[in-house]
């Protein structure tokens, strides 16, 4: 199989609001820093493709205008997914892999100002049994926090950890829209914003957009210093009944890491999409990543969340650290749905040094 | 040319408003209908499990699954939240918790609200059992929500054959989404000029086109376009179509011209109703310039200017 490498990653600073710029007025930056960063025009990429959703900011055919930020025109090879821009690199991964492209580049961008996210996120559910109580996305995490606590798995001081170490890692994160945090202890005294989840367990609400340079083999030593090599990567789905699933495992994660050789080797880091902390918790056991693995340190979900990204940027913060020299092998996590319903696992290395 | 001002963020409210009309699977429908008739059902796997709400299709194996069973109004509560301030369209407009309760006799949960006075009398474990709604239809609000109950099961766990009278085979699911629409920058320039009755486009630093209206990249270089250039008024009809159908909110009379119109100076054409010409005397090539009502933010329509046709050569590019 060939190898394939993430070259370039770039993103915008996310946002709570972004009224003064459209899509690709908020994109077209971060599509110049990637191209920039490896000397290629639109034109000379192989194959493009996005990941976006016309239901946050209500613009119908948002990711056709998203499309101009590209330089489409006249026709390139191009794809789009109403999913993560994780699962964009997925879908460009597996092209570069069947060798009929050597370079991709892979964006997506979210903007949620414009609606009520929570509301907005409802429409996305189960349309017979589910969508018809607008149950709010905040909710559905608080039912899955709940019962990670009754299983006794962990506990709000837990939690609070976990938003505190995000949000604090986050200071030297130029594009989080959340950074630094109260003690753990403090963050408890606030009230409930769905009981048993406090404003502090939920990820901010944010407009960004991110964007990444796949390439293959020798082309990719042409173009990074250090490319960081996918090794691996899959993505898997648990039932979407939320009363069929034991919410305090995620047996997609697991499935997922497996086949992407997760556990084939040690990673001395992580960035894991985990939108609420209650779901880091369960990502950890999942992955089984212990206190030597360093993860997040870019922050995570807790300092920045734009949909269709944060995934994407999980894979790219990952790979970053590769390009860097700050890491070695990492993995890298993105999720979507309502209670870490669909899970993408991908394996980050670069060479000895 | 002039550099591009920083515009005044424009801003609109948005409904965006779909009534889905879904289709039920036989499980769906005897399940619903079932609502509609205060008895629950569920349907039973291959493995023996007995999943509520019910499925179609065995969510661990694919088979399809047709062995209804119905089971008890009364449960347990497997996982909760506490939603303070509920939102338009959930189950109750008081404070509630939200609840997965697994029914006596299923081993899956089902997610509705729970009426409580407070997260304090909520507990995983505790006992609930349905509040059926006053009027029922044949949708999951039939349930209007759990309440608690301290008692056994009222009913044992049976098989059911899933016919009752007057099935009901379909949902009708509305769906409302509220939005403040900000156009963005490249918009939000080009509507300010139109309400002071000016075209203006802008042009693409690299291959030097003017777009119309811009949408802030240039689609050919991938670049912003930022210099903002007056067209027009005039322009030229390059294509059109003559519109017989009566568009539903909107006041004109069909038969009418509607048309991509190439403004003077402009590199792309826009679209406009054509006026003042009768429909069947519109022709590629027929000069037309805007016409503003009183008071309008963007031109009504566009009227010939009774200036000779221009030539094919001249907009055979802006086709």
């Amino acid at each position: 199989m060939r190898d394939v490498a993430i070259v370039a990653f770039g993103q915008s600073g996310t946002r709570r609001t972004s009224a003064e710029v459209s899509e690709v007025e908020m994109l077209m930056p971060v599509l110049h820093q990637v191209l920039g960063a490896v000397g290629l025009r639109a034109g000379e990429i192989d194959f493009t493709c996005s990941g976006s959703s016309d239901y946050l900011a209500g613009r119908a055919f948002s990711f056709t205008m998203a499309l101009d930020g590209v330089g489409a025109w006249p026709p390139i090879s191009e794809s789009h997914v109403e999913m993560d821009g994780a699962w964009a690199l997925y879908e460009a991964w597996v092209k570069l892999l069947t060798g009929e492209a050597d370079t991709a580049l892979v964006y997506s961008y979210g903007k949620s100002s414009p609606g009520d996210l929570p509301e907005v996120l409802t429409r996305q559910l189960d349309p017979y049994y589910v969508a018809p109580l607008w149950p709010d996305s905040v909710s559905l995490a608080a039912l899955q926090a709940q019962a990670l606590l009754d299983a006794g798995d962990t506990d709000e001081r837990a939690l609070a950890e976990v938003a505190a170490r995000g949000r604090n890692a986050a200071a030297d994160n130029p594009h989080a829209q959340v950074t630094g945090s109260a003690p753990p202890g403090a963050l408890l005294d606030a009230p409930y914003l769905v009981r048993p989840l406090r404003r502090h367990d939920c990820p901010p609400i944010g407009d960004g957009a991110a964007a990444v340079v796949l390439a293959a083999g020798d082309t990719a030593r042409r173009l990074c210093a250090r490319p960081a090599w996918i090794r691996g990567m899959d993505h898997r789905i648990e039932p979407h009944g939320l009363g069929v699933r034991d919410l305090t495992r995620s047996p997609s994660t697991r499935l997922a890491a497996t086949r992407a050789g997760a556990f084939e080797a040690p990673v001395d880091l992580a960035e894991l999409h985990a939108p609420f902390t209650s779901q880091e918790i369960i990502l950890r056991r999942e992955l089984e990543l212990d206190d030597a693995v360093r993860i997040n340190p870019s922050g995570g979900a807790p300092a920045a969340n734009p949909m269709m990204a944060a995934g994407l940027i999980r894979i790219g913060e990952a790979a970053a650290a590769i390009h860097r020299g700050d890491g070695d092998r990492a993995l890298a996590h993105a999720t979507s749905g309502p209670c870490l319903q669909q899970n993408l696992v991908a394996v980050l290395e670069g060479e000895a040094r | 040319m002039t550099p591009a001002p920083a515009p005044e963020v424009l801003k609109a409210p948005l409904v965006v408003e779909f009534p889905f009309t879904r289709s039920l699977g036989p499980v769906q429908s005897a399940f619903l209908t079932g609502l509609r008739e205060r008895t629950v059902l569920g349907v039973r796997t291959a493995g023996g499990r007995v999943l509520v709400p019910p499925v179609e299709y065995d969510p661990d194996t694919a088979a399809e699954l047709r062995d209804l069973v119905e089971v008890a109004p009364t449960g347990t509560v497997t996982t909760w939240a506490w939603n303070p301030a509920p939102r338009r369209g959930q189950p109750l407009s008081t404070p509630f918790a939200w609840a997965l309760v697994r029914l006596d006799g299923a081993d899956t949960a089902l997610l509705h609200a729970l009426d409580a006075p407070g997260p304090d009398a909520v507990r995983t474990g505790m006992r609930v059992r349905v509040r059926w709604a006053e009027e029922r239809e044949g949708s999951i609000t039939d349930i209007a929500c759990f309440e608690p109950y301290d008692g056994p099961a009222t009913q044992e766990p049976g098989p059911h054959d899933g016919v009752f009278a007057d099935p009901v085979t379909g949902i009708v699911a509305p769906a409302r989404l509220d939005y403040t629409y900000a156009p963005g920058r490249a918009q939000s320039r080009y509507l300010a000029a139109l309400a002071g009755q000016k075209t203006v486009g802008e042009r693409c630093p690299s291959c030097r086109k003017v777009y119309v209206p811009p949408r802030g990249a240039c689609p050919t270089c991938g670049v912003a376009t930022e210099e903002q250039v007056e067209v027009g008024p005039g322009g030229t009809v390059t294509t059109f179509c003559i519109v017989n159908i009566k568009a539903r909110n909107l006041d004109i009379d069909v038969p009418y011209v509607y048309a991509h119109i190439a403004l003077d100076g402009a590199d792309l054409a826009l679209h406009g109703r054509i006026g003042g010409i009768p429909y069947d005397q519109v022709r590629m090539g027929l000069r037309v310039t805007p016409v503003w009502t009183e008071g309008g933010r963007y031109p009504d329509h566009y009227r010939p200017t009774g200036e000779p046709d221009a030539d094919y050569d001249t907009y055979k590019e802006l086709l």
